[in-house]
């Protein structure tokens, strides 16, 4: 184990590097060449030209390209990365999540922390769980790496909050015990392929 | 150790195709080691005996198929660690490994450093050939830290042999478990190792090798720390944090003087604590074995009075600085560093205080008077030597199994490794180390006979041409000799002339007879050998049987030493041993940082006026304990360096966060000090054996071959000296009737052990189980000077009438009540 960072105390340090943004103009036949160059360039026209011909498409033609949130909202693909909902196992009700870790782990905005502990069953209790939503950058790496499919990305992408508590726990994110039947299996990011039956090799079993 | 490798005994051996040197009569496993060349191997431990269990380390050499644990290197060896026979044994015990092994990595607490996940990706198992019906196991608790899961376990039996070649109690064995039958098809169809291992591994299960649900040892947790897989987990840790979360800090052990290396491994408390905590203590098993006290008293950092942080309290910090320039003394213990000790004698010098440490006093005075008599300022060896190189080990004055947890490994080590002897002498016996190996005698001697010892082991051992004459005529003064007739059977030839039926004539015939021959013989008994309890009608036989074939002897020195009434004269005889015997000599250091604090500071016999106490009572208080007058960090909050028994100045880190004042604070404010307390480490006293290193510079690793590469070697200055010139004892010097015997259970040493929440001993007075019977529940423990209220709890590995009581709570006092002494006589009160 290299003890390097043992041997550093000037934690107050940082090391900044800079970038290289290019030259400035010099000298004022430059900058006025500069901005000349900007102005008389017909792009503008182009871009004015486009939305004068959208206007009207949509005013005289009925064809609008927006629809009327929040009242209306498109459908999403499944493979869209939302907020998080937290599966249970269809046939009991049970949470799907064993606490393994492996979100909290690959997270790389490192938002996910979870507590867990040994219950009264001898069996692994998820105790607490978190999604810092203030700092996910919905990635996906934790429905990817799951390996019980219990976390996945979900179609609710209006994370505002007023509290950034909002819906960062277990039980926010979790299928309500009521509709579990109408929890639908994820097909996104990290669900299992289609064909998976046909390319995985059977473990022999002895019954 | 740090023993120079000679070119005599290194051989030159090929492994795949390369040209390694190794050590000779090393194993092929050890050799490709040291020589960074990988091997599988999951049975095996490194200073244990191999145990032929998992078979993956299978090598071709010379040609031939050798486990490589088990077999060992010659000169000129070719060996390959690949051949396609090889691969696929190896393939085969991986996939019977997998077989029914559960599947839910997801939930298990090795999960991320277990050895099954790594070799089944290493040996790339992707599908499974083999199937059998599961059995149910039901997972148990074996004592109050030790979790098994008998679903996970894989059989190794690194558990089992680690308990018995290093730890010594032996308290886990394989047991027979019921299930199913191999298929008979698959000893055609599978290879041959596969299927062996899996006939065993499919019968067997860990349990405990008393017969009963619960392990009766010491609970040092060492059989957790070699578990490859899951199925060995510390009850407070199962299912809490995944390996990978946890922050390694390597460290030292803090409170035994063994200087252990370890990993405080630290996490986040919870999600609404972020603050960090040390969730276990994880160590380097195959080269530094723990005892309980190294890896289950971790918590006991200083979170201050109200359990939330220390912060500084500079109102404290005033009166702590008030308190030094009113103090005539400061008293103190060894769990300190030895930055910390050249603070408090810098303090000395320059302001004159008295420094007062009675558990280190004795010690120093003891080395003392060895370094006068020797002419050598340290002793000469440590327990890695011991375990390396002895094969014959004496234990004099030490309860080996609470006070040096690393010499009783040693001891246990040399008699299952090296096929060594061992004498232990104590006036409590301890039947776990008479059972440590055939070799092992032990000898149960009246409190005072410490003397004796070293003259029975000096006749024993010493060169006689080396003694002087006057000890050698004292030792044949004990010596009777005695002439006695004993009958012997001897056979005798004798010609008879027999007449042959056949041809009638006679012939000579010779015959085979056994005859009663009286026979004088001298009979010298030694009366040493009775004096301390010995037999020595017998003894005589039975240590020749201990002497055959041993070359590296070496003796163990203990507290006993330290506090007895003749400590000089012993000091002495064990000078005198090592000059005249091939002996080596180790001495435990009474806990902690015991040699770091005898080299460096000069300490006092009497605590006058008013005193600061370090962790300590006094009439103001620093304490790491959270209940002083200012808060001090505890050993896992700071870095420094310790002093082991094996006089390595060992650098450890801090584990975690302390806002508070430290002792270099205050020294500063004093008289001056450097602006970190690291800063003193290459200060340490030059004279004393110290190297003028900066912490930093210092290395904390071991070496792939096994050698400890930690910190430094303190220089052990000699000088030509005269053998010294030693009393005779007084026999009779005997202590009679109750006595008491200062000792703390095993896994507690101080303060700090007490309150780690998995360290479960109690503040009690232990004893044998008759004399606990006889004691009652509770009793009053009447000293000369004073009285202690004790529950009575029972050792089963004791035997005898003396009983031992702690030391480790200092508010208690009790090395007051013992004074200079270990053994007292008391007069012990039901309650």
């Amino acid at each position: 184990m290299s003890l390097e960072h043992f041997k550093n105390r000037n934690i107050g340090t940082q090391h900044y590097a800079t970038i290289d943004v290019g030259h400035a103009p010099v000298g004022a036949m430059q900058t006025f060449m500069q901005v000349v160059k900007r102005s008389l360039k017909g792009e503008l026209f182009v871009g004015l030209w486009v939305t004068l011909r959208e206007m009207i498409n949509a005013l005289f033609k009925g064809d609008m390209a927006t629809v009327k949130y929040p009242f209306e909202k498109l459908p999403i693909s499944p493979r869209y990365r939302a907020i998080h909902d937290m599966l249970r196992l269809l046939e009991s009700g049970s949470y799907r999540c064993i606490g393994c870790g492996l979100c909290e782990k690959i997270c790389i905005s490192n938002c996910i922390s979870m507590d867990t502990r040994y219950d009264e069953n001898q069996r692994k209790e998820v105790s607490e769980y978190t999604i810092n939503f203030g700092r996910c950058i919905f990635c996906g790496y934790c429905a990817e790496v799951c390996p019980e499919l219990a976390i996945v990305h979900g179609p609710r992408y209006e994370n505002a909050s007023e509290q950034r508590a909002g819906f960062s726990l277990f039980e926010d994110m979790l299928t309500p015990i009521d509709t579990l039947n109408l929890q639908q299996e994820y097909d996104g990011f990290g669900a299992i392929s289609p064909n998976a039956d046909d390319t995985i090799k059977k473990t022999p079993l002895a019954y | 150790m740090s023993e120079v490798q000679t070119v005599e005994n290194m051989v030159n051996i090929t492994i795949d195709g390369v040209q390694h040197q190794a050590k000779e009569g090393e194993y092929i496993l050890n050799a490709a080691r040291a020589n960074d060349v990988f091997i599988p191997a999951i049975c095996y431990l490194t200073r244990c005996s191999p145990t032929l269990a998992c078979r993956i380390c299978l090598v071709e050499a010379d040609g031939k198929q050798v486990y490589s644990c088990n077999a060992k290197v010659k000169e000129g060896m070719e060996v390959t660690t690949s051949t396609p026979t090889i691969l696929e044994e190896r393939r085969a015990i991986m996939e019977v490994y997998d077989v029914n092994h559960p599947l839910q990595c997801g939930v298990c607490d090795k999960s991320g450093e277990c050895e099954l996940q790594n070799y089944t990706l290493e040996i790339a198992v992707d599908s499974q050939s083999y199937m059998i019906p599961d059995t149910k196991r039901e997972t148990t608790n074996w004592s109050s830290v030790l979790h098994y899961d008998p679903g996970l376990c894989i059989v190794c039996e690194r558990c089992t042999t680690v308990c018995k070649d290093m730890i010594g109690d032996a308290a886990i064995t394989t047991a027979k478990r019921g299930g199913a039958d191999l298929d008979k098809g698959y000893k055609e169809s599978m290879p041959k190792d596969a299927y062996a291992m899996w006939n065993k591994l499919q019968k067997s299960v860990i349990a405990p090798s008393n017969g009963t649900e619960f392990t009766n040892c010491s609970d040092c947790g060492e059989c957790v720390a070699v578990c490859p897989v899951g199925a060995l987990v510390s009850r407070d840790f199962v299912y809490k944090s995944n390996a990978w979360e946890l922050k390694r800090i390597p460290a030292v052990a803090a409170h035994s003087s063994d200087g252990a290396h370890i990993y405080y491994e630290v996490k986040h408390g919870s999600i609404e604590d972020r603050t960090e905590k040390i969730y276990r203590v994880t160590n380097e098993w195959n080269f530094v074995s723990l005892d309980g006290s190294a890896r289950f008293a971790y918590d006991f950092e200083n979170r201050g009075a109200d359990n939330t942080g220390v912060k500084k309290d500079s109102m404290a910090f005033a009166a702590a600085l008030e308190a030094f320039k009113k103090a005539e003394t400061v008293r103190f213990n060894a769990m300190i560093t030895n930055e910390e000790a050249l603070m408090l004698q810098t303090l000395k010098e320059k302001m004159g205080l008295k420094l007062y440490n009675p558990e280190v006093r004795a010690f120093q005075k003891f080395l003392g008077y060895y370094a006068a008599a020797s002419g050598s300022s340290l002793y000469s060896t440590d327990t890695d030597t011991i375990m390396k190189k002895s094969d014959f080990v004496i234990a004099v004055g030490t309860a080996l199994r609470h006070d040096s947890p690393a010499l009783k490994y040693a001891f246990n080590n040399v008699q299952k490794l090296n096929k060594g002897a061992g004498l232990y002498f104590h006036p409590i016996t301890d039947t776990l180390i008479a059972g440590f190996g055939k070799s092992v005698e032990t000898f149960t001697h009246k409190v005072g006979l410490e003397e004796a010892v070293l003259y029975l082991i000096l006749d024993l051992f010493a060169d006689k041409e080396k003694l002087p004459a006057d000890v050698k005529a004292y030792i044949d003064s004990f010596k009777t000799t005695q002439t006695e007739t004993i009958t012997e059977k001897v056979e005798k030839t004798i010609k008879e002339m027999v007449l042959n039926a056949e041809t009638g004539e006679e012939e000579e015939v010779s015959k085979k007879v056994k005859e009663d021959v009286q026979k004088e013989i001298t009979v010298t008994t030694n009366g040493l050998v009775d004096l301390l309890g010995g037999d020595s009608s017998t003894f005589d036989d039975v240590f020749a049987k201990m002497m055959s074939k041993k070359e590296a002897f070496s003796l163990m020195v203990g507290e006993d030493f330290y506090f007895h009434p003749q400590a000089e004269n012993l000091a002495k005889l064990v000078a005198l041993i090592e000059a005249t015997c091939v002996m080596d000599v180790v001495m435990t250091p009474p806990k902690s940082n015991a040699l770091g604090v005898a080299l460096i500071c000069d300490l006092d016999d009497t605590a006058t006026g008013y005193t600061v106490g370090y962790n300590e009572n006094g009439d103001f208080r620093l304490s790491a304990l959270g209940d002083g007058d200012l808060d001090m960090p505890a050993m896992n909050q700071q870095e420094g360096t310790l002093t082991s028994m094996s006089k390595r100045v060992l650098p450890t880190n801090a584990a975690l966060e302390y806002e508070g004042y430290e002792l270099n604070d205050i020294v500063k404010a004093l008289v001056g000090a450097p602006e970190q307390t690291i800063e003193w480490t290459e200060l340490l006293p030059l004279s004393k054996g110290f190297k003028a290193l900066a912490f930093d510079s210092l290395p904390n690793a071991f070496t792939n071959d096994g050698r400890d590469n930690r910190g430094y070697v303190l220089d052990t200055k000699k000088e030509e000296a005269q053998l010294p010139a030693v009393a005779y004892f007084d026999s009779n010097a005997v202590l009679e009737g109750e006595i008491a015997y200062r000792c703390n259970p095993a896994r507690q040493f101080n303060d700090f052990t007490d309150k780690s929440h998995e360290i479960f001993e109690t503040f009690s007075l232990y004893a044998s189980p008759a004399k606990a019977e006889s004691l009652g529940e509770k009793v009053e423990v009447v000293f000369e000077n004073g009285s202690i209220v004790l529950d009575v709890v029972v050792d089963t590995k004791m035997q005898g009438d003396i009983v031992k009581i702690p030391d480790f709570k200092s508010a208690k006092d009790v090395y007051g009540l013992f004074g200079a002494s270990r053994y007292q006589t008391v007069t012990i009160k039901k309650v």
